[in-house]
């Protein structure tokens, strides 16, 4: 069946964008456009009392200058809720120019509709907002005195105290403890393409052009915002520039670009600016976590005690599920997980790459480092000692799990036992040479509804399989082109994946990693149906030389179906099609995934091992080598996943060494530019190995699909800051460790 | 962006006498910086005059060894140039740790003498800024400065002075030369860039229509065992948290010429005159070495975020004078 699964094919989208021809979300281009340019407060908090649009109304071009005085009003806010689970899914339950209220800088206050964009801007500039500033609070810092116990965090779905055991009086006996807390900055996605909405109205219809992670989730989500039916709003996605969580969740602005297309009766392009990137589509929080580790002296992991404390907006209970991945690494007996919350002066929060993995294994892993020098042990050994065989909180198995191999098969490659596990020894020139490890995992979830593919084969036997699903970079109709071809058993040159589009069948939000295996899962089913549709059509027809077969013993492959046993006797589709005078033949694929209550541990494991170099003396880090192995399960596309791996690895350096967003002391993000908000450029990377441990799992889903998107940077952060501390003999806590940190 | 309309021209005169007059009027060479500034309306409109096609865009050694770089020269031009890498390595190396490839292609060593500071608060239209907006208050002064400068600052300023190639010049002694309607003067680099003071906006002592049209870097013996060492977050496109533009020479363990100029740190191209005071005629010894870092970086005023820069630049001043003077005793 796999003839073309799991090759290193080329993207099918490859040649349309980086010749430019494909047309991402702020490029479509329609007759009489107009353009769309937001106006935000620049105070956290307060009330506006006079917003004069005098200028801007008369300022060349202008059609319109819309702010909580006259943007007509639609319907309501959705509950915040995963694009996951694949209906509404609003990024807050706020949405701006309601009223005078301002509850975060950045917010947005009005909106200018002009011909062209310079006009927009310019006229944006001459809204002149007069703002009563009330007092604020934007940081752990500030807030930490009015923290409280969430009852429910991530829009509901995860309890703010989670609790196994008797995690006090394990802590007490405990042989050797481990206790620290640990800072991580506030990170921003900024994926290249900014987020952009083009609306069109026709009658009461609505067309959106839209750069997100899920053209479902914008429909549902501005269905709502909006009162207008989902059965005429259609949401198209061709080409997105990247997301890393800020395209997961709908924001205000494709409502909003639907409503200045309605005031002004002409197609509307509302694309953020980068600064506005930093304030309009949420971000990954800053969080404090406390750790505590017990164990005894052997470092069997006796108790475990985490708490987060981080700021959320005033109006979601939101934290990235820092602990979960970090609860669920280890046996342990004895657990505590606690979220605490400050309301503040930002907006919510929310999925950015690794959304709590990232950080919550941070602290987990750097802690397991500090315990592994305690104890003398191996950081190595200490894991293998504490190997969860069942998933520690609920007991039930594992689907599957290839962490074994993947900390053998790293360890091999990063030729760990060769080094001198002594801290601060190992020179080169200048530099000193550490080498540090990390576990590393994401859960595998399900999407909350069933996904849908439509497979459709025309008389000369070419294909297309449809399926709503966004690409938002990672490579995904490429991958499903090949499990459509293998599914249907046709060659690739002649299988066409369509995508990006809520008017084709349903599917969730690619996110969460989930993307591959669910979207696999329906064009699997969808493409295997019309084979089978078409086998039984074949053996029911007298006039085939399959007729009278049994249906199961009729295999595919290059479009030809043919006896298992006698290859020599069969048909291919064309000629099936043809004779019986039909144009095309077509079966949709549905599949309903297994729900949250499945009695497994589910998660994409992996092993990462760095190596850095540091200056001390110029408070330099240089990460000369990143190694990562995973067990993704079934690979739909090497190529593909070893870049998003490797694009996760990356990100989990910059994690380390470079990104954090600022918090002024006027209540705005002060770096909120690619020039200061600093991502790795390639002079940054070092040598990436990456390797996948082949695992099969029956129960994720149909083709045994873990996921790759984000798996890449859990663990990578710790790696680092535990290979400085190999170099150095210095731990660090923060993130990013930068160049103060190390002098 | 801000409305703006644009004109070629294609002669140094005509170039001139069309910016000259008209007060908002301003050149425009690679526009890695303007076309920046009206995007986010730092700068108020402006009649653009394209100058890209006035000749002066060579690299040219002179009769006394001196190499003459045009004003409309390219980083990247510079930067290769067989001249600048054999004779002033420490102009080459701060061209090519300047920026990113894209921009030094396109940004004119005219531009770069000329670029503004990268203070975030500057650069916000709307923020307080006494360099753009002069009696306005610093913003950066109980702001985000960990960018900020620590020598050079007054009460009103602290940004930064954002080149690395102007750190070089000024460590070579380069003369800026600058033409107007009513001829031709040449002013010395460390005179061209001036401190905050009181008069932050005030960065160059230039007239309005003032033209630079060429650079020249004297012949220097010492500036062929030179360096730029450059300490920043990331390892391109990125401002430097501290750096050294250093040429030595030493003779007999003892320091014969020195010349040490220092990036990141300071409101202008720092020239150490008081390090190299200490350096000359003393022996080339990391305790000499620490002492001069140490005498450079007395007088500096550090902010909150920012205060690691005393010590980072006094350890980069020491790490490019051990640099070559290992490399001296090897060659």
């Amino acid at each position: 069946m796999t003839a073309a699964i799991g090759r290193p094919l080329d993207r099918v989208d490859g040649r349309a964008k980086v010749t430019g021809a494909g047309r991402y979300s702020a490029e479509i281009a329609l007759p009489g456009l107009a353009h769309a340019v937001l106006v935000t407060s620049r105070v956290p908090s307060g009330r506006v009392e006079l917003i004069d649009t005098y200028d801007a109304e008369r300022a060349e071009g202008v059609l319109a200058v819309l702010h909580h005085l006259n943007l007509p009003k639609g319907g309501s806010v959705p509950p915040l809720l995963p694009s996951l689970f694949g209906g509404p899914a609003s990024g807050q339950t706020f949405f701006p120019m309601q009223d005078e209220v301002i509850h975060y800088a950045g917010q947005h206050l009005a909106m200018v509709v002009a011909e062209t964009l310079d006009q927009a801007e310019h006229a944006a500039r001459l809204v002149r907002v007069t703002c009563r500033e009330t007092a604020s609070v934007t940081t752990v810092e500030q807030g930490r005195d009015r923290a409280y116990e969430a009852e429910k965090i991530f829009a509901g779905f995860i309890p703010g105290r989670v609790a196994r055991g008797d995690v006090a009086a394990a802590l007490d006996r405990a042989q050797v403890t481990v206790e620290n807390t640990y800072h991580c900055a506030a990170n921003h996605h900024n994926p290249i393409e900014c987020s952009a909405t083009t609306a069109v109205w026709e009658g009461d219809r609505l067309t959106l052009y839209d750069a997100t992670q899920g053209p479902n989730a914008t429909l549902h989500t501005v269905a709502e915002l909006l009162n207008v039916m989902p059965s005429h709003i259609r949401v198209v996605t061709d080409h997105v520039g990247g997301s890393f969580g800020c395209k997961a969740m709908i924001w205000d602005h494709p409502a909003l670009a639907a409503l200045a297309a309605r005031a002004v009766h002409r197609p509307v392009r509302l694309a953020l600016s980068r600064e506005q990137m930093f304030s309009s589509v949420g971000h990954r929080e800053e969080q404090e976590q406390h750790l505590t580790l017990g164990a005894d002296r052997d470092g069997r992991l006796t108790a475990i005690r985490h708490h987060k404390l981080s700021p959320t907006s005033h109006f979601d209970d939101w934290a990235e599920p820092s602990l979960g991945v970090a609860s669920q690494m280890y046996a342990c007996p004895n657990y505590e997980g606690v979220y605490r919350l400050i309301k503040a002066n930002t907006m919510t929060p929310t999925f950015t790459r690794c959304p709590g993995e990232a950080s919550g294994m941070f602290v987990m892993e750097t802690a397991m480092d500090e315990l592994a020098a305690k104890l003398d042990l191996d950081p190595l050994e200490l894991r293998l000692r504490n190997y969860a065989e069942n998933e520690p909180m609920s007991g039930h198995p594992w689907s599957s799990k290839g962490l074994r191999d993947c900390y053998r098969r790293g360890a091999e490659l990063a030729r760990w036992s060769e080094r001198d596990p002594r801290p601060g020894v190992t020179r080169d020139g200048n530099w000193l040479l550490g080498w540090g490890m990390a576990s590393s995992g994401y859960p595998v979830t399900p999407p909350g509804n069933p996904q849908r593919a439509r497979a459709r084969i025309f008389a000369d036997g070419s294909a297309v399989v449809q399926s709503s699903f966004s690409d938002i970079g990672t490579g995904s109709a490429t991958a499903m082109t090949q499990v459509a071809a293998d599914g249907l058993g046709v060659p690739l040159e002649r299988m066409r994946v369509q995508y990006g589009d809520s008017d084709l069948p349903n599917t969730a939000a690619a996110v969460g990693s989930a993307g591959a295996g669910m979207v696999s899962a329906a064009v699997h089913i969808a493409a295997t149906a019309l084979r089978d549709q078409l086998i039984a059509q074949a053996v029911a027809d007298e006039h085939s030389p399959l007729h009278g077969a049994d249906p199961a013993q009729v295999v595919v492959s290059d479009g030809r179906m043919a006896l298992r046993d006698r290859p020599d006797t069969g048909e291919t589709y064309a000629e099936l099609l043809q004779r019986a005078m039909m144009a095309d033949a077509e079966a949709l694929g549905t599949w309903i995934p297994p729900g949250l209550d499945t009695p497994y541990g589910t998660m994409t494991f992996g092993a990462q091992f760095a190596q850095v170099a540091v200056d001390p003396e110029l408070g330099l880090c240089r990460v000369r080598q990143l190694i990562g192995v995973f067990d993704p399960g079934r690979v739909l596309n090497r190529k593909t996943a070893h870049s998003q791996l490797m694009g996760g690895m990356l990100w989990g350096m910059s994690h380390a060494l470079l990104e954090g967003t600022i918090m002024g002391p006027d209540g705005r993000w002060a770096n909120a530019s690619l020039g200061e908000y600093l991502v790795p450029v390639n002079a940054d990377a070092p040598d990436v190995v990456i390797e996948t441990i082949e695992t099969v799992d029956t129960v994720v889903n149909p083709l045994g699909v873990k996921g790759v998107g984000e798996v890449g940077m859990v663990g990578t952060a710790a790696a680092i800051a535990n290979a400085i501390w190999h170099a150095t003999g210095r731990r660090h806590h923060r993130l990013p460790i930068t160049v103060e940190d190390l002098l | 962006m801000r409305p703006v309309s644009y004109s070629r021209v294609s002669d140094v005169a005509t170039a001139i006498a069309t910016v000259a007059a008209d007060p908002t009027s301003a050149y425009l060479a690679g526009g890695t910086t303007k076309i920046d500034m009206l995007r986010i309306y730092a700068e108020p409109s402006q009649r653009l005059v394209d100058i890209n096609s006035l000749p002066i865009d060579h690299i040219e050694v002179q009769p006394d060894g001196a190499v003459r770089i045009g004003g409309l020269a390219r980083m990247n031009d510079v930067a290769l140039a067989p001249v600048v890498v054999d004779r002033f390595p420490v102009l080459s190396e701060a061209l090519l740790l300047g920026a990113s490839a894209q921009l030094r292609n396109m940004a004119s060593m005219g531009g770069n003498m000329m670029q503004r500071v990268r203070c975030s608060y500057f650069r916000d239209a709307e923020a307080r800024c006494n360099k753009r907006e002069p009696g306005t208050g610093c913003g950066a002064i109980g702001g985000v400065n960990r960018g900020h400068a620590v020598l050079g600052t007054s009460p009103h300023c602290i940004a930064t002075h954002p080149s690395d190639a102007a750190v070089a010049l000024v460590a070579l002694d380069a003369m800026i030369h600058v033409q107007n309607a009513a001829g031709h003067h040449a002013i010395a680099a460390d005179d061209f860039f001036l401190l905050p003071g009181d008069t932050p906006e005030r960065e160059h002592p230039l007239n309005h229509g003032d033209l630079i049209t060429a650079i020249e870097v004297p012949p220097l013996a010492a500036a062929r065992n030179s360096l730029y060492l450059k300490v920043r977050d990331r390892e391109s496109y990125e401002f430097a948290l501290a750096s050294a533009a250093c040429a030595l020479t030493v003779e007999d363990g003892t320091v014969a010429e020195v010349r040490l100029a220092l990036g990141g740190v300071a409101t202008k191209p720092w020239r150490a005159r008081a390090a190299e005071h200490l350096l000359r005629g003393a022996p080339a010894t990391r305790e000499t070495f620490a002492r001069a870092a140490a005498a450079e970086l007395a007088g500096a005023v550090p902010q909150p975020m920012n205060a690691f820069k005393v010590e980072l630049a006094q350890r980069t001043i020491i790490r490019a004078l051990e640099t070559l003077t290992a490399r001296g005793a090897v060659s």
